[in-house]
């Protein structure tokens, strides 16, 4: 139905009609009328942030938690650079997020306007799509189709920029069409003869392994559901990346873990050795294949992917199939049970046998302490004391991201909202804010190192205007590990810069804004402290003061292939050497 | 070949074809890339060029069908196989890209460009240079008592034969378009499909 209306309230209506109930955002003088429109209507609610890239953040928990695009409204100059990092960071991770910036009227675009940028071009390379509106009647189009982009296919953000006259302007109003933009409609359905010759593979296969990514978690639930079936019935071992954690449950019986730079040695050994790599929504980052030319050098490779550019990118596959997760797996599980269910059975009990013995080196073990936290016990009584709970994590990044992966276990998808591709310390507090507004009963929270938290800790106020009790878990360790790690690990012991000096009393902190601080430096006192700031109804920031300098491991040395884990700290310094000091 | 007895890379030719032949000499491609004539799409296929690091040797752009605001892009790239499949995968997830076709493996295609080139000189060199864009069947569009201005279409090779000829006789400028390319035969790459 058309009807008239000003460019300010087709973005209201436009978000209503997308089924939009909250908008991260912060308002200044290039979107003031769509502020005015939010004003007058209760069905949007607006969470004021404290910095736009907070609000970006607080989406991208709002969309990995719900499945649902995160809205952000931000205004020009200023309010869209600092969506950037944002929106890189979604890009990286493949996450649905519809940023709406205003911009200064079209007659002054070009003139170096007050709080004017550039922001198409400066997002364009951040953005899976942008448009420029500088007509009111074609605003509501190109809102259907940013929500249509943003979430069809490979999943990514979007930004309008509005200037503030089309805002003003009035226009007629069209709702949003099914099935969206026909211009943008990828292949969901995989390839036939791919998928045959996929279950041909596995049937024959001696050492087959999954090998899952984020991928799985955004192609839906029923993704993740197909998967545990293929896996069970199956049997063949799985592991996945830090994006992928949940699809499968970690407390499953073929689950490896993690695989990676920090992931687990039978997971890593199992992908070096296995003769079938089943990629499933996973785009063999380098956290993940280590040193390319030697990566599962003997398997036979398979790639499921909506996205025909992250086939054969970096590593050459041998069964490439375009195509939805869900949709791939349903037909996968079909012709594989159509076929008899077959599986080289035989072979496979040597290879769970392999795999046991891979998972008797126990990597995950430390060194505990009853005088000082280690952060990895602090992790494990966490975990301990709130795995059973209606639980959401989200992490900053560094050593403390890792070991909450390594740690941490998750039953579900949705659950675990972290920076995978682009690390972005500073993202997990606001991602924390953006999860619990989707579900306000659920425990949220956000573990964090103290030096990532301090990037976006203004977002403390966000949470308390609006009483979102989410709990900042901060492993404090006074340094930036995973940086000190490295310096330890390729430059010398020489560490520059990689100490947090003059850090905040945190208790103090927390309670200027009038949040609950809670410190502990005790093992003996963890699990008292870990209960009384889950049982605290609002935001608590919890200063976990742990052993300074403790690394990450296992991992694989940059530049080194899976089978050369470093286990511990032992050989560590300058483990780093040679073509592998380049990389990052 | 390996334990599953799957050759490597082999080739049973999905929607995509996504098996590249694992070679890792470079070559020349000319893509043909229909886009939707709006804001920015030219933006968004240099940004992708520069921003992952791909080669451009030619690229040519304008609108070919003014009532369906349509395109074509025609890029003369230079990679791997796996760099060029990389190029047009990353270039057909653009929004308003509708098509990539690479006319260097979809058969036979023609490619022209047109160039201007303006030659000074006096004597034996004038003549010369004008004898030598007859031959060229270039034409002149400009003539002052000291130069020549030569308009010349042809392959980029021909058009660097003729400017590698007319440097020594007084070349001091020139314009090329870049390369504009079509398939040979009945076969059209239209709107929409």
């Amino acid at each position: 139905m058309a009807r008239q209306m000003t460019g300010a309230r087709m973005v209201v209506q436009a978000l209503k009609d997308q089924g939009v109930d909250t908008v991260f955002g912060y308002p200044g003088g290039a979107v003031l009328p769509i502020y005015d429109e939010i004003f007058q209507q209760n069905d949007i609610q607006h969470i004021l942030v404290r910095h736009e890239q907070g609000a970006v953040h607080a989406a991208e928990g709002y969309a990995r938690s719900t499945g649902k695009p995160g809205v952000v409204l931000v205004t020009s100059g200023p309010g869209a650079t600092n969506a950037v990092t944002g929106l890189a960071d979604a890009l990286l991770d493949s996450i649905p997020i519809v940023v709406l910036t205003g911009q200064v009227p079209t007659f002054l675009i070009g003139t170096d306007g007050f709080q004017e940028a550039d922001t198409v071009g400066i997002t364009r390379p951040c953005t899976k799509h942008n448009w420029l509106v500088k007509e009111t009647d074609r605003l509501p189009g190109i809102l259907h189709e940013a929500f249509h982009v943003a979430t069809a296919g490979r999943p990514g953000p979007v930004l309008v920029d509005i200037p503030k006259d089309v805002q003003f302007a009035t226009g007629t109003y069209t709702a949003p069409v099914k099935g969206g933009s026909k211009r943008y409609q990828p292949q969901v359905k995989g390839d036939m003869t791919e998928i045959n010759e996929l279950v041909e593979a596995l049937e024959s296969a001696k050492k087959p392994i999954f090998y899952t990514g984020g991928g799985v978690i955004n192609s839906g639930g029923a993704a993740s559901q197909l998967l545990r079936e293929l896996v069970e019935a199956t049997g063949a071992p799985i592991t996945s990346t830090l994006m992928g954690l949940g699809a499968y449950p970690g407390t499953g019986k073929n689950w490896l873990g993690m695989l990676g730079m920090h992931g687990l040695y039978e997971a890593n050994m199992a992908m070096h050795d296995c003769d079938l790599l089943i990629a499933v929504g996973a785009r063999f980052d380098d956290r993940i294949t280590g040193r390319t030319d030697a990566f599962s050098p003997h398997s036979v490779k398979a790639h499921i992917d909506i996205d025909p550019s992250s086939i054969n990118k970096v590593i050459r596959v041998d069964i490439p199939i375009v195509g939805d997760v869900a949709h791939v797996l349903e037909d996968m599980l079909k012709v594989w049970k159509s076929r008899g269910r077959k599986m080289n059975r035989e072979a496979l009990t040597k290879w769970w046998a392999q795999i046991d013995k891979w998972r008797a080196v126990d990597c995950l073990q430390f060194r505990n302490s009853d005088k000082i936290i280690k952060p990895q016990h602090a992790l494990q009584r966490l975990e301990a004391l709130t795995k059973d709970r209606d639980r959401y994590i989200t992490t900053e990044v560094g050593q403390h991201q890792m070991w909450a992966a390594q740690y941490l276990t998750f039953d579900e998808p949705k659950r675990w909202m972290t920076s995978g591709g682009l690390g972005t310390m500073g993202y997990g507090f606001p991602a924390s804010i953006g999860v619990q507004m989707a579900h306000r009963d659920a425990l949220v929270i956000n573990v964090a190192g103290e030096a990532s938290w301090m990037m976006n800790m203004q977002e403390l106020g966000t949470a308390m205007q609006f009483r979102l009790p989410v709990k900042q878990f901060i492993l404090n360790n006074e340094r930036l590990g995973m940086v000190r790690q490295w310096q330890q690990l390729l430059h010398g012991e020489r560490y520059s810069s990689s100490w947090s000096e003059s850090l905040p009393d945190f208790v103090k902190l927390a309670e200027a804004f009038g949040a609950k601080g809670i410190q502990c430096s005790d093992p003996a006192d963890l699990d008292d402290a870990i209960m009384e700031m889950v049982n605290h109804d609002g935001p608590v920031v919890f200063d976990c003061l742990v052993e300074k300098h403790e690394n990450c491991f296992p991992m694989i040395p940059s530049g080194e292939p899976h089978n050369k884990m470093l286990l511990g700290d032992a050989a560590a310094t300058d483990a780093i050497q040679g073509a592998g000091a380049a990389l990052v | 070949m390996n334990a599953l007895q799957i050759k490597k890379g082999s080739t049973k030719h999905s929607a995509y074809n996504l098996r590249p032949t694992f070679s890792d000499v470079e070559e020349a491609h000319t893509l043909a890339v229909l886009v939707d004539n709006e804001a920015g799409v030219l933006a968004r296929v240099i940004g992708l060029f520069s921003g992952r690091g791909y080669n451009i040797d030619s690229l040519t752009v304008a609108e070919v069908d003014h009532t369906g605001h349509l395109s074509r892009i025609t890029i003369v790239t230079r990679g791997t196989p796996q760099v060029i499949e990389q190029i047009k995968a990353q270039l057909g997830r653009i929004v308003p890209v509708h098509r990539v076709h690479d006319l260097t493996v979809e058969g036979p295609a023609v490619e022209r460009e047109l160039a201007l080139l303006k030659v000074a000189g006096a004597g034996d060199k004038r003549v010369e240079a004008l004898r030598l864009a007859d031959i060229f069947r270039a034409s002149v569009v400009d003539s002052t008592l000291d130069s020549f201005v030569f308009e010349i279409t042809g392959a980029p090779e021909k058009i660097d034969a003729f400017a590698d000829l007319m440097r020594p006789l007084g070349l001091i400028e020139m314009a090329r378009t870049g390369v504009a390319a079509l398939s040979r035969g009945s076969d059209a790459y239209r709107q929409g499909g």
